[in-house]
């Protein structure tokens, strides 16, 4: 097959330069969910400010003088998606498309990445981050939890990918 | 010297910025690596092709060197940096979900914003199961609280746990990584399959 994207051990090694000048500049590294958190904080204070008020989980992030928007995260998640539109626009990747394994239906595969995305939502508040988040930063830190996020979230995929065999192979 | 921000010798001000100049990096590689399909990220579980491992383990192995090089020649002081807390029985039960999300929805959530950013549908539909998944935990919190913060270690590293230092650790994640990378490229051979 020839390659259209760009060489995985050079595109691993920029990524751990990314990562790492996060950690030099601003003391953290990278992440995903918390932006989404950080949004989901926001449309139910603005929604229904009391329940957020008496939440135990909402008050966490809102309050006097702060605005969960203002966030590392949801400044570093713009600019994914700025960085990943200038990548799909230089390689002529930019196509509004579902993409799918052809021996199943696109309307399957949403139904699976809407369930796969309720999934990671929900078990990246409870271990405290995803992949990006806790995972990868974690390790590079050293930190106990990173292990632990990376060896149970790929050791489960690896496990249960014989079920799920059908709408990927 | 650094962490800058956390240290002041760059303002608050400007840790935004950076922020958002760091995600542009992220998401580039991300879309570059080709992160930004689905059906090339669950690859790896078929070993069809498994960018995922070489990417993942690559650059964990190239910024835990870093921080640790940096650190050796006073570059950075390390106890300024985050290092996340470990609670074990939620990070165990977390990681499993996520792990059932990863195989079942193609993406972790970093990479359906970069698939997002070139127009994959699929990935929008990710990212909206992901905001209900979080309210869910957030409507349900207190009733998951004590587990949440039920076996409590602190900001631990692995290394302490091992009792070895940082440096040999990273050793040994070096050779895990080496002998990853040797298994996927075995899988690649074993597994072929045809463009996708």
């Amino acid at each position: 097959m020839k390659t259209k994207y760009m060489n995985p051990y050079l595109a691993g090694v920029l990524l751990g330069l990314v990562l790492l000048m996060a950690f030099f500049f601003s003391g953290r590294g990278l992440g995903a969910s918390g932006a989404v958190k950080s949004t989901v904080v926001t449309m139910v204070s603005t929604i229904a400010p009391e329940h957020a008020a008496n939440s135990p989980f909402y008050s966490k992030y809102i309050g006097e003088g702060k605005n969960p928007m203002k966030s590392w995260l949801v400044f570093e998640i713009m600019g994914v998606l700025v960085g990943g539109f200038l990548s799909g626009a230089l390689a002529g990747r930019l196509k509004l498309k579902i993409e799918h394994f052809p021996g199943i239906s696109a309307n399957r595969r949403l139904i699976f990445a809407m369930i796969g995305g309720i999934l990671f939502g929900f078990g990246s508040q409870l271990g405290r981050g995803c992949a990006s988040g806790s995972a990868l930063t974690g390790m590079a830190v050293l930190s106990l939890s990173g292990f632990i996020s990376m060896g149970t979230m790929f050791g489960t995929a690896f496990a249960l990918a014989y079920f799920f065999r059908k709408n990927w192979i | 010297m650094g962490p800058l921000i956390p240290q002041e010798i760059i303002g608050q001000d400007w840790n935004l910025f950076i922020a958002f100049v760091v995600g542009i990096g992220f998401g580039f590689i991300l879309e570059q690596a080709g992160f930004s399909s689905s059906r090339k990220l669950a690859g790896v579980f078929y070993g069809y092709d498994t960018v995922v491992l070489k990417v993942f383990f690559g650059a964990a192995v190239t910024a835990m060197l870093g921080l640790l090089f940096f650190s050796l020649f006073g570059w950075i002081d390390l106890n300024l940096v985050y290092v996340n807390p470990t609670f074990l029985g939620s990070a165990i039960v977390g990681g499993i979900v996520m792990g059932i999300g990863f195989i079942a929805g193609g993406f972790c959530p970093g990479v359906s914003f970069s698939a997002i950013a070139i127009g994959k549908i699929d990935a929008m539909v990710f990212l909206g199961g992901i905001f209900i998944g979080i309210f869910m935990f957030a409507e349900a919190y207190p009733l998951l609280e004590r587990f949440y913060m039920s076996g409590s270690l602190g900001a631990l590293k692995l290394s302490d746990v091992l009792g070895v230092s940082g440096g040999f650790l990273a050793f040994l994640v070096i050779i895990a990584a080496l002998i990853m990378f040797w298994l996927g490229d075995l899988a690649e051979k074993k597994f072929p399959r045809e463009e996708y």
